[in-house]
């Protein structure tokens, strides 16, 4: 089974890729906690990337609401942990189904009254937003003041309610990133997949072959609201604090799906490869500029400019993403070249 | 590599610390030792950039000045919470990665509750400054301290002061009506008065609680709703943003009550008195306020008007000076920058009244069990001329209290 | 209480006015161009900065700037779709939707740095002044401001309708083949378009100054509130943007009393979930 999996991917690939894996489970040994804290943010950013990929991949819809089932996941997580003492991994489960539900919803309501490309995003940024603002003056979860998961011991290892130090949580990302990949990688190989490109493709063809195209993007959206909603528990419990205003904003949503547009959308490894490049140049961009903010308080900003700027850079030259650019250029592609 | 960096200056430090000593007879502890290491964390960029930047005047003027009064050095690096929870957590741990031995903020409550957690996990002390959500102190953490009063204290002073108003004026209001920043701290303060309005036997009844938006840009719907309800006293607990803005409302619908009192920042700062100019006085602030008979304090603000002229003085630039003294005293008294020896010293705190900033409780500051200052007494602060100026207590008066307000039209 | 929402409700269609004005903008770049503006909101802010400056430097009101300012914009609109926008023609929307939200980015750190964080506002000699007509109490400010964009608006549309580079633009955003076989030079034209669209939107900065503080984090809200706008209105139709605009205006007036102000926003997107669920074409839009 294995080899059927790594087979399309030529032999160049399977060595880095697994360098790149040998390196990632020994990083806790050698880095310091800054960079442990931000390979975190690394692999948080490529988790939720994969699983917004799903929907904008696989079912060609954009969401710029994915924050909604984020919030979901991580407000359902932490109330049923600090208020009915559910362990987190029950809470994904249930965050997961409710994110489903809302997912569900919305694409229901897309495919049923025919809203797509552009609107179909405003449609979710308004329910995200709708969210935020009804979570902003729910007193049940504390409002706009947020809500905190009562901090544990930093040195436990309790995988069951997820309490431990950020090493632990490391190796948590790490596993959902893995396991996210693999279930792709897995879907893609299967008929669902081969369903899902045809229906990318060409719609009507599709349909006219008999494909049963809203039970298939429904599928996806579902998985993909499903997966970030799990992402979202992890997440709270990592952080241990969750405010409306930061958990279900547009920020948020663009944060989660601007490491797999810039990676390439659609493919494997684009969201993986776009959070890897996104995350560092981020924080190196905050190192470089901070001996500027210690004096000069009115630089503040610059950072930001110059990280809009690397990303229009980046767009205007790679439109289809980083990573189909360097799998091209390193001849790392898999023999169905649309799905490295 | 930052720690590189550190090592080096440590033993530059040692060096010359130890050559001062052999040169000159100050006491032996203070100058053998090494400057601590301390990361001051408030918002520098967003939207409360502004107060962010008065807070860290306080730290700029810090370690000269304590180094005058016989505390040991500072060595102070800042991080900027950008005004975001998460954020504030992250400039956190990466200044304690890069060494900080104690961190210091953060203003804003939200923001600073989620530094807490982030000091509690990594063991290093958090000498909170400003935040008032009473929350923030009742985890249980051991490394958590705050030299602020908690929304219950301000809101039972506010409660003290506006009677004090009543009896001085001659003038009882029937009816009050609460605006209040829908944030943390807001929230924290709407449930405070909630619990004590009872218990304090107010004469007036707050018809309404009218909460709104934070990032709001239009307070007209928020104006009109409060001026509905007839009430002639406002509640207000906004940030400087919200109070212009809810100021100008006031004047263009004509509605005149007879004060507004705000329990929280904004209604005396610099930036309120400037954009408003003769329509921004008579706001009457409680809270905690520096005490400007003391001799500490004289000279705070004497190096703060040479090091920043033209500012005008803040409340917040001195609590965070504050925060720093006691910072400074507690290392003095630990002898190392251990973490677990500076919260032991922290907690054993006794810094008596006269060596103190501001008015705080009369017996000094000292930290309860949970790391919090209690007895810490609000202020009236009224917007009279321009200038905030204490007008309650009576005993403490700088100035005489206006209640109620004169109309808006007499004054532009 | 019934002069209370009848104040309230003439506020909102005044300000609903300022907001229809900043829609326009958006309307004509997304119906021409196909462009998803997510950078909408910042090219107001710098509107907005750039009357600060001129009232500032020259005393010049507000009003007065709109001219210069809608001018200056124009003309960045018109340089940024030639060099920046025209490459994302075709190009899948997410692509297009993290360009513009990159460059809103770029937009606002940069007038952090210029400008500084505080709210700041052109303190107008006029800026406290009411008029009281029966139980209305209305600010003169919105009335100015409301009246402005009104006139702004009936111009553009003036220049959609009669004049022939109007005709020229409205025929690349109805059918571009066509276009392009009669002969039209799209490519000048879409710039065009953009930089009018740029000049709208900086226009209704301008007038939001007299309403609104700017400070650069003020963009968001805007852009958020110009889509649903422009979605509830109708794509293609002015009118329909300046009608949306001031429903919208009067819905958040409203709700705001109803119910607790903190709220309000909410109205705004409930109502852009129902106008694309029943009537994706929005209210005054030709059907899809």
């Amino acid at each position: 089974m294995i080899r059927a999996w790594l087979g399309p991917i030529p032999p160049r690939a399977r060595i880095l890729l697994l360098i790149v894996l040998v390196l990632l489970l020994a990083a806790p040994w050698f880095v310091d906690t800054y960079v442990l804290s931000v390979l975190i943010i690394v692999l948080y950013v490529a988790y939720m990337g994969q699983a917004w990929n799903i929907m904008m991949g696989f079912a060609g819809l954009l969401s710029i609401g994915h924050a909604l089932y984020f919030g979901i996941g991580a407000y359902t997580g932490a109330v049923l942990y600090m208020n009915f003492g559910v362990s987190p991994w029950i809470g994904m489960i249930a965050g997961g189904l409710l994110a489903a539900v809302a997912g569900a919803i919305i694409g229901a309501l897309g495919f049923r009254f025919r809203i797509t490309g552009v609107y179909f995003a405003l449609l979710t940024i308004a329910f995200a937003e709708f969210a935020r603002i009804l979570m902003d003056n729910f007193a049940y979860t504390g409002a706009s003041g947020g809500f905190f998961i009562k901090l544990g011991d930093p040195h436990a290892f309790d995988l069951w309610n997820l309490r431990g130090s950020p090493v632990m949580f490391y190796y948590l990302w790490l596993a959902f990133v893995i396991g996210a990949l693999l279930l792709c990688r897995g879907l893609l190989s299967s008929r669902l997949g081969y369903f899902w490109l045809a229906i990318r493709e060409d719609q009507e063809a599709a349909q006219a072959l008999g494909i049963n195209v809203f039970r298939y993007k429904m599928g996806a959206v579902v998985l993909s609201a499903a997966l970030t909603a799990v992402g979202g528990v992890i997440y709270a419990f990592y952080n241990n604090n969750l405010f409306p205003a930061t958990t279900f904003n547009v920020g948020r949503s663009v944060e989660m799906l601007l490491g797999a547009t810039i990676g390439g959308v659609g493919t494997l490894m684009g969201p993986i490869v776009g959070a890897f490049i996104l995350t560092p140049m981020g924080e190196g961009l905050t190192i470089l500029v901070q001996p500027l903010q210690q004096g000069g308080l009115h630089l503040d900003g610059i950072k930001q400019v110059f990280y809009g700027l690397a990303v229009i850079a980046i767009v205007v030259f790679q439109r289809r993403g980083v990573w189909p650019w360097l799998a091209r250029l390193f001849h790392l592609e898999s023999r169905r070249d649309d799905r490295s | 590599m930052p720690l590189d960096r550190i090592s080096r200056r440590a033993v530059l430090a040692g060096t010359s610390a130890a050559a001062i000593t052999a040169a000159m007879p100050i006491g032996r502890a203070v100058a053998a030792l090494p400057p601590l290491k301390v990361g001051v964390i408030h918002p520098t960029s967003g939207f409360m950039a502004l107060i962010g930047q008065i807070c860290n005047r306080g730290a700029a003027i810090a370690p000269a000045l304590l180094e005058e009064w016989g505390y040991p050095k500072l060595d102070i690096r800042y991080g900027d919470t950008e005004t975001n929870p998460d954020i504030s957590r992250a400039a956190g741990n990466r200044l304690i990665d890069n060494g900080a031995q104690i961190l210091v903020g953060a203003f804003d409550s939200g923001q600073t509750t989620t530094l807490a957690q982030a000091a509690e996990q990594r063991g290093i002390p958090l000498m909170i400054d400003i935040a008032g959500a009473p929350q923030i102190t009742e985890q249980g953490y051991k490394f958590v301290f705050r030299n602020f009063p908690r929304a219950p204290d301000i809101v039972g002073g506010a409660l003290t002061v506006h009677k004090q108003i009543f009896a001085v004026s001659g003038k009882v209001p029937d009816k009050c009506v609460c605006l209040y920043r829908n944030d943390t701290y807001g929230n924290a303060i709407k449930k405070a008065l909630d619990a004590m309005i009872p218990k304090f036997n107010m004469p007036y009844k707050v018809v309404e609680f009218i909460a709104y938006d934070p990032q709001a840009r239009d307070l007209s719907v928020e104006v009109a709703k409060a001026k509905s309800t007839g009430a002639e006293f406002v509640l207000a607990v906004s940030v400087a943003n919200d109070a212009i803005l809810l100021t100008r409302e006031m004047v263009k619908q004509r509605w005149l009550p007879w004060a507004i009192a705000a329990a929280g920042p904004g209604w005396y700062d610099q930036s309120y008195r400037k954009a408003l100019g003769k329509l921004g006085n008579y706001p009457i602030s409680t809270v905690p306020w520096q005490d400007p008979t003391k001799a500490r304090t004289k000279e705070v603000l004497a190096t703060l008007a040479k090091k920043f002229p033209g500012q005008a003085v803040d409340s917040s630039t001195m609590y965070t000076f504050e925060a720093l003294l006691i910072v400074a005293d507690a290392y003095k008294r630990a002898g190392s920058a251990a973490p677990q020896a500076l919260a032991e010293a922290l907690r054993h705190t006794e810094l008596p009244a006269k060596d103190t900033i501001t008015i705080g409780n009369p017996k000094g500051i000292f930290f309860d069990a949970k790391g919090q200052v209690n007895g810490i007494p609000m202020a009236g602060i009224q917007n009279l001329d321009g200038e905030p100026k204490v007008v309650l207590p009576i005993g403490s008066a700088e100035a005489k209290l206006v209640f109620p307000q004169p109309a808006w039209q007499g004054r532009a | 209480m019934l002069d209370v929402y009848l104040n309230q409700i003439v506020s909102g269609v005044l300000t609903g006015l300022v907001y229809g004005l900043s829609a326009l903008g958006l309307s004509v770049i997304f119906g021409v161009c196909r462009i998803i503006n997510f950078a909408h909101g910042e090219m107001m802010v710098v509107g907005m900065y750039l009357a600060l400056m001129l009232f500032r430097w020259a005393g010049l009101d507000p009003l007065l700037s709109i001219p210069i300012v809608g001018g200056v914009l124009f003309a960045a609109g018109y340089a940024l779709q030639g060099g920046l926008i025209n490459r994302l023609i075709g190009v899948p929307e997410h692509m297009q939707f993290i360009m513009l939200a990159a460059l809103a980015i770029v937009i606002v750190s940069s007038c952090l740095m210029i400008f500084g964080p505080d709210l700041q506002n052109a303190p107008l000699s006029y800026a406290y002044d009411s008029y009281q007509i029966g139980p209305i109490l209305v600010d003169k400010v919105k009335i100015m401001a409301g009246g402005a964009a009104l006139v702004v608006a009936a111009l553009l549309a003036a220049f959609f309708r009669w004049t022939y580079l109007g005709k020229a633009i409205r025929a690349c955003g109805d059918n571009l083949t066509g276009a392009v076989v009669i002969g039209l030079n799209v490519k000048r034209l879409y710039a065009l378009a953009f930089g009018i669209g740029a000049g709208c939107i900086g226009v209704a900065g301008c007038i939001l100054l007299l309403l609104v503080d700017v400070q650069p984090y003020l963009a968001t809200d805007y852009t958020l509130l110009a889509f649903v706008i422009v979605i509830v209105g109708g794509l293609g139709s002015l009118a329909g943007a300046l009608i949306a605009g001031v429903l919208i205006g009067v819905s958040e007036a409203v709700a705001g009393l109803l119910v607790q102000p903190s709220l309000k926003s909410v109205f705004s997107f409930a109502l852009l979930i129902l106008v694309l669920l029943l009537r994706p074409q929005g209210l005054f839009g030709r059907q899809a």
